[in-house]
């Protein structure tokens, strides 16, 4: 299309440099660097604030990680969370699509309810679900009145078994209307011929969404699904607000190990190894999830 | 006539289900924002902890902008939002001009490479920004960058999501608007300012939005580089607030009510465009 514009290869570039300066350098400087020298740091001893100057470690710091518990701990809870969250998320999301999709009155109006939470910031989030997640608050009143007063109190976020599952229900909360809008734009995307015909055939609803609906919505759920679980695996504001990664690090999550030993013990050698093998995890379950997704569109 | 009617009582059936279903979801969804407003108006702390367990935390007992009043007096909170607002504001303000002028180079002219770098942008969209936090704050510190305005703004300009929406919107684009201020005599910046950038509102509008909602939210970035109130933005004065004791419930969501309600009342507002960004950025 730009050839019309100008056929001379060299002369496109000097046209474009000047756009393109802007944003490559800021995008070399601050992400591209950054980047690259999350690896370099990995293999050395480098400390926030330099006392004594950094050495090459080798393989040190990817060595230690095997030995270090927390880090341990740290995997398995994030696995925990983006194995009940990301499967949950989704198809609520898809559930809450094909609601406020129906043809009747009030559906932009539940529409706009129920994305306000994504429009929360998610410390303030946090604030709120602390509140209601209180010994004497909302959800533990809620409990014991359809109990009929047969509940015992829980401090949800300080029970070793309540603590993470209560941070995964207010992550659903905030985050499934996002998720929603994405399906709601792929339910749009379907053509009204396909579910006329279907009817004609005398299709029932529950076969048009497993052979319209579903397989139409291939490419919108690999995409919901890959990014809801890049968004999982960097779970960190929740945490750090309701529970510290508490108790008994229940709720310690990557992220807050990163921190943990990047900023407040200033380890950023180590802190970068623990980011590679971060990044590494999220790129190969992301390709992972694509390939399956792909697989199975084949198949069907 | 049989068949017609008990085709109808279905209709209505199905109907009434997906009220009650869009009734009881409006309910859980709704329900902890209206719980911080009615706590955020109780001026008397005992009441609200008498009552934080009930449906009558819905419905305090006096109503009062007191808590509002508290929070002012017990931190500098206008300069928190202050801080917010000039942060958010610059790097979104800044990140259009950069992320759709860089677009533009890459939509609009062929040269050598071309190709290598929209290539490069959708593979830098893989990067989450928790994966380069801890060596840009090691870089920023060597610079001497921490505690400004600047090392919140200028890191989170330019962003390749940001940069691929643009380009995937010029490259959809028609260029005989252009071609044709081009026989005019007109250059290449003045053509992207005042023909391009105009006729870019929707696009601008839905990256806008996406930016402003990442950069109002940001909380491990700013706890990290800011120290005091000076630069502080107000996710991370939330959190400095909520973590002194006692806690008072009342105060708390006073603070929790003003930042979350200007930005709920905006997107009511704009709720068409919010779909409509959401939707975009679903590209793959």
């Amino acid at each position: 299309m730009a050839k019309h514009v100008s056929t001379d290869k060299r002369r496109g570039f000097k046209h474009a440099l000047i756009f393109l300066i802007p944003g490559l350098a800021l995008l070399i400087t601050f992400m591209i660097v950054p980047f690259a020298s999350a690896f370099i740091i990995s293999f050395t001893n480098m400390r926030l604030i330099a006392r004594i100057p950094a050495r090459f470690i080798g393989f040190d710091n990817y060595i230690r990680m095997f030995q270090d518990d927390v880090f341990g701990r740290s995997l398995l809870n994030i696995f925990y969370f983006v194995a009940v969250v990301v499967p949950i998320q989704t198809m609520f999301a898809l559930g809450l699509a094909i609601l406020v999709n129906k043809k009747i009155k009030g559906a932009t109006f539940f529409r706009t309810v129920y994305f306000l939470p994504t429009v929360t910031v998610m410390v303030v989030v946090s604030v709120i679900w602390s509140f209601l997640y209180h010994p004497e608050g909302l959800l533990n009143g809620f409990m014991n009145t359809i109990t009929l007063g047969n509940w015992t109190p829980i401090d949800f976020l300080n029970n070793k078994a309540w603590a993470f599952p209560a941070i995964m229900l207010m992550s659903i909360w905030q985050g499934v209307g996002f998720q929603m809008l994405i399906y709601l734009a792929g339910l749009q995307g379907i053509p009204e011929s396909l579910y006329e015909a279907a009817t004609i055939d005398g299709a029932n609803a529950r076969k048009q969404f497993l052979y319209i609906t579903l397989p139409q919505l291939r490419s919108t759920t690999t995409f919901v699904v890959i990014s809801t679980t890049i968004l999982a695996f960097r779970l960190f504001d929740q945490v750090y607000m309701m529970t510290g990664g508490g108790p008994e690090r229940a709720t310690y999550t990557v992220m807050l190990h990163i921190y943990t030993q990047g900023f407040v013990r200033q380890n950023v050698g180590y802190a970068s190894a623990l980011t590679v093998v971060f990044f590494l995890i999220v790129l190969g379950i992301s390709i992972t999830q694509r390939f399956i997704l792909k697989e199975e569109r084949e198949v069907a | 006539m049989e068949k017609l009617r008990s085709k109808k009582k279905t209709e209505f059936i199905s109907k009434l289900i997906s009220y009650v279903l869009l009734l009881i979801l409006g309910f859980f969804f709704l329900f902890p924002l209206v719980y911080m407003i009615t706590t955020s108006l109780n001026p008397d702390e005992r009441s609200i902890e008498r009552q934080m367990g009930s449906v009558r935390a819905f419905i305090p007992e006096q109503v009062s902008l007191e808590n509002y009043g508290n929070v002012f007096e017990r931190m500098p909170f206008g300069r928190y939002l202050f801080n917010s607002v000039f942060i958010v504001g610059t790097t979104v303000f800044i990140g259009v001009i950069v992320n759709s002028m860089a677009a533009y180079g890459l939509a609009r002219f062929t040269f050598r490479g071309r190709g290598a770098l929209v290539s490069l942008v959708v593979a830098l969209m893989i990067i989450p920004f928790e994966a380069i936090a801890i060596p840009l704050l090691l870089m920023t510190a060597r610079w001497g960058w921490l505690d400004s305005y600047h090392v919140q703004i200028i890191p989170f300009i330019a962003n390749p999501l940001y940069l691929f929406l643009f380009y995937q919107f010029f490259i959809g684009f028609p260029v005989a608007l252009e071609e044709a201020a081009l026989l005019d005599g007109a250059g290449w910046m003045k053509i992207f300012w005042k023909i391009a950038l105009p006729l870019s509102k929707p696009i601008i509008a839905s990256v806008a939005i996406l930016h402003f909602l990442m950069q109002w939210g940001m909380f491990l970035w700013p706890l990290m580089v800011t120290v005091g109130p000076e630069f502080r933005p107000l996710p991370v004065a939330m959190q400095v607030f909520f973590g002194q004791y006692p806690r008072l419930w009342g105060d708390i969501m006073a603070f929790a009510a003003m930042i979350t309600l200007p930005v709920v009342a905006l997107f009511v507002l704009l709720q068409g465009q919010y779909v409509r960004s959401v939707a975009q950025s679903g590209i793959k």
